[in-house]
């Protein structure tokens, strides 16, 4: 195989410069967003005393899942020596980085009390599965740069000894972060929709769907900018291949997960909810995330895709990823926001009713600056990605593209 | 209550209220004046002798008085516990000798009573709610219906001061806590807001503070972004009283709730436990609540 080389950004298209410009503009507006938030207090978001987790954590936890998943490319190519993805293994890593400090910045910037990240980060209660994210969290960022280092320094990647070593490192670490972020629902013994340990796997199987339709996406992008293939097509059938069997395994994890809900009678309540009663919950769960997140990604690069199909195999590529992510969204906002509109048990087998809405479905609407606050993680890891690929180089030379 | 009163003779006072009463007099102004009927019983209308039937006026109102005004106060230093010998030393820590723990019984709580709620927002300095959704409310009335036959009852339901309370386990910095003497509390100095232990709680128990506070209560500390709880009026109970709750339902004479020791075999709520079918909110939960219910 020929040796691999890479490349910064360099000689910037109008649209370069636009897409870091618009991501700049909402990032200050999440941040004004999160200063009226702050202001005001939580009174001026969607968020009560029943969905106590709203939007931003919505896209807060959907970047942390992606994170762990945009990390795939460089694991396969350095844990499962696959050379096809080294090319990529780069922009895998600081692209992991990226997602990760844009799903942070939005969790922090929705806390109560945000100026106290210094007493999270040093007060500790180690029976907290919280707790125990923010070392996975912290120790992911640190982890993942160094490997990174290891790809991009001379003489570690000539022996190629430590970037193995860091790549398994790193792949143990993100399967263990991702297991850690599905635990922070999975160990809520109180909320019916919640409380499996499957939640662990099924996040695991979404991360890598999420992560690498963000991959392809930024990949894609980067093709239009430096004008050139990037990807062979060779890698766009991998892709597409690769998003088939994650959009399965996600498929997989959520059926067995409600089928085990299912069979026990207890839960038919909420069950009933989020597949059949719960309006937008019932939904996003079977249009957002069924439908548009993965049915949609599995036929489009399955039957759909490749030469003398309805779309090329990047047009596919590109289509399965943005649905994938949408329908990724609207899987973590049923997660989240459905799992907590149900309401809890407090004395099973009665009707309950009281002051403080126990017994009922809760409402919530997401509010302006919630949705505002979320988007800015977004744009926050797009906008470190470019920066980043511009200042060192993390992409591939590819062959120039015809015309 | 009995009680066993020897009097051999009317004393003026006695006597002069029972007269005036006897002959209705308007605008009686003895100290009993409030526990006395509003008009006599029919036994001490009809013609008798004046002293005996002033003597027996007497006894009758000085049974009501003290059943009326004293016999609460008896019962909540006997169930409560509220003589200043039980206040903890300030600058000593708590025991787990102790466990503080609450007996409610749903058949004693009055439809339409809200007492234990208006006291605990006066108390703590708790508006009441006027958006349910987003307002504190540390303890609210639980109204059950029984969808198989329609029975109906209500019930107080407050933080439940678990043993093994999930609030305190998921807390990322150990702002929630649960004190040796099984007080759940909130520590509001690293309280991130984060809202997890509200995610974690099985009974809705907590409430975030979602809009700037003014005029808290200095024993009662709240504020924007913070979480909080019932503290079963801990600042009360180290000084060696009772909940204002408790108390408060103890005035209403329904008696309810009854707040003490659960680890003093000889207290009233650690014998009524012993005594009666009680039963803990989701305790399938393995959560060790230390609120029990009667008649739920």
């Amino acid at each position: 195989m020929a040796r691999i080389t890479f490349q910064k950004l360099e000689d910037h298209s109008p649209l370069f410069w636009g897409m870091l410009g618009l991501h700049a503009v909402v990032i200050a507006i999440g941040l004004g967003a999160f200063f009226y938030m702050e202001h005001h207090g939580h009174i001026v978001t969607g968020m009560n005393n029943a969905i106590v987790w709203g939007t931003p954590h919505v896209f807060a936890v959907f970047l942390i899942v992606a994170a762990s998943g945009a990390l795939n490319v460089a694991s396969i190519s350095s844990v499962f020596n696959n050379l096809a993805y080294k090319p990529f293994a780069r922009l895998s890593g600081i692209l992991a980085i990226s997602l990760l400090v844009g799903g942070l910045m939005v969790l922090v910037l929705d806390l109560g009390r945000p100026e106290r990240l210094t007493v999270a980060m040093t007060t500790y209660n180690f029976k907290s599965i919280f707790a125990w994210n923010i070392y996975l969290y912290t120790g992911f960022l640190v982890i993942v740069a160094a490997y990174l280092f290891t790809m991009m320094d001379r003489s570690m990647a000539k022996s190629g000894k430590a970037t193995k070593f860091m790549g398994w490192f790193a792949f143990a670490w993100r399967l263990a972060l991702t297991t850690g972020t599905g635990s922070i629902f999975g160990f809520l013994v109180a909320r019916e929709a919640y409380d499996s340990a499957i939640m662990a796997p099924l996040f695991i199987a979404a991360s890598f769907l999420y992560g690498l339709a963000f991959t392809v996406l930024v990949l894609l992008t980067m093709c239009r900018e430096t004008r050139q293939q990037l990807m062979s097509e060779e890698v766009v059938s991998k892709f597409l291949n690769l998003i088939i069997i994650f959009a399965l395994a996600v498929l997989y994890f959520t059926t067995v997960k409600h089928l085990t809900a299912l069979y026990a009678s207890e839960h038919h309540g909420v069950e009933a909810f989020i597949l059949r009663d719960g309006g937008i919950y019932t939904q996003l769960f079977w249009l957002g995330h069924v439908l548009v997140g993965n049915v949609l990604p599995i036929v489009i690069a399955a039957f759909l895709s490749g030469k003398g199909k309805l779309f090329t195999g990047r047009q596919g590529l590109a289509i399965a990823s943005v649905l994938a992510i949408l329908g990724g969204l609207s899987f973590i906002y049923v997660t989240i926001i459905g799992g907590q509109a149900y309401p809890l048990e407090l004395l099973p087998g009665m009707k309950v009713e009281s002051s403080f809405l126990d017994g009922q479905i809760a409402s919530y609407v997401p509010s302006v600056p919630e949705v505002l606050l979320g988007l800015a993680g977004i744009s926050i890891a797009m906008l470190a990605t470019g920066i980043a690929l511009k200042v060192l180089p993390f992409l591939p030379h590819g062959v120039e593209a015809e015309g | 209550m009995s009680m066993k009163f020897e009097f051999p003779e009317p004393s003026r006072e006695g006597a002069v209220c029972g007269n005036n009463f006897a002959a209705g007099a308007p605008g009686d102004e003895c100290a009993t004046a409030s526990a006395l009927p509003a008009s006599p019983p029919a036994d001490l209308a009809t013609p008798a002798d004046p002293v005996e039937v002033g003597r027996r006026w007497f006894l009758k109102a000085a049974t009501v008085f003290t059943t009326t005004v004293l016999a609460p106060g008896v019962t909540l230093m006997a169930f409560g516990e509220v003589d200043g010998a039980n206040a903890k030393p300030a600058d000593q820590p708590v025991s787990s000798a102790r466990r503080w723990g609450l007996l409610i019984d749903a058949g004693k709580c009055q439809d339409g009573c809200s007492a234990c709620v208006t006291a605990c927002q006066v108390e703590n300095g708790i508006a009441a709610p006027t958006h349910p959704a987003t307002d504190s409310q540390w303890i609210r009335i639980l109204k059950a219906t029984d969808p198989e036959n329609g029975s109906t009852f209500q019930m107080p339901i407050m933080c439940q001061h678990c043993a093994e309370p999930p609030c305190v386990d998921v807390c990322p910095t150990g702002a929630s806590f649960r004190r040796a003497d099984g007080i759940v509390l909130v520590d509001r100095h690293i309280c991130i807001g984060c809202r997890y232990c509200m995610m974690a709680c099985p009974y809705k128990a907590r409430s975030f503070v979602h809009e700037p506070l003014h005029d808290q209560k200095p024993y009662a500390p709240r504020g924007k972004g913070c979480v909080e709880s019932c503290t079963m009026c801990v600042h009360r109970v180290d000084a060696g009283g009772m909940p204002a709750c408790v108390e408060a339902c103890a005035k209403t004479g329904n008696g309810a709730m009854i707040f003490g020791d659960l680890n003093d075999k000889t207290s009233e709520i650690a014998k009524r436990v012993a005594t009666y079918r009680t039963t803990r909110v989701r305790a399938d939960l393995g959560t060790d609540p230390g609120v029990y219910y009667q008649n739920i």
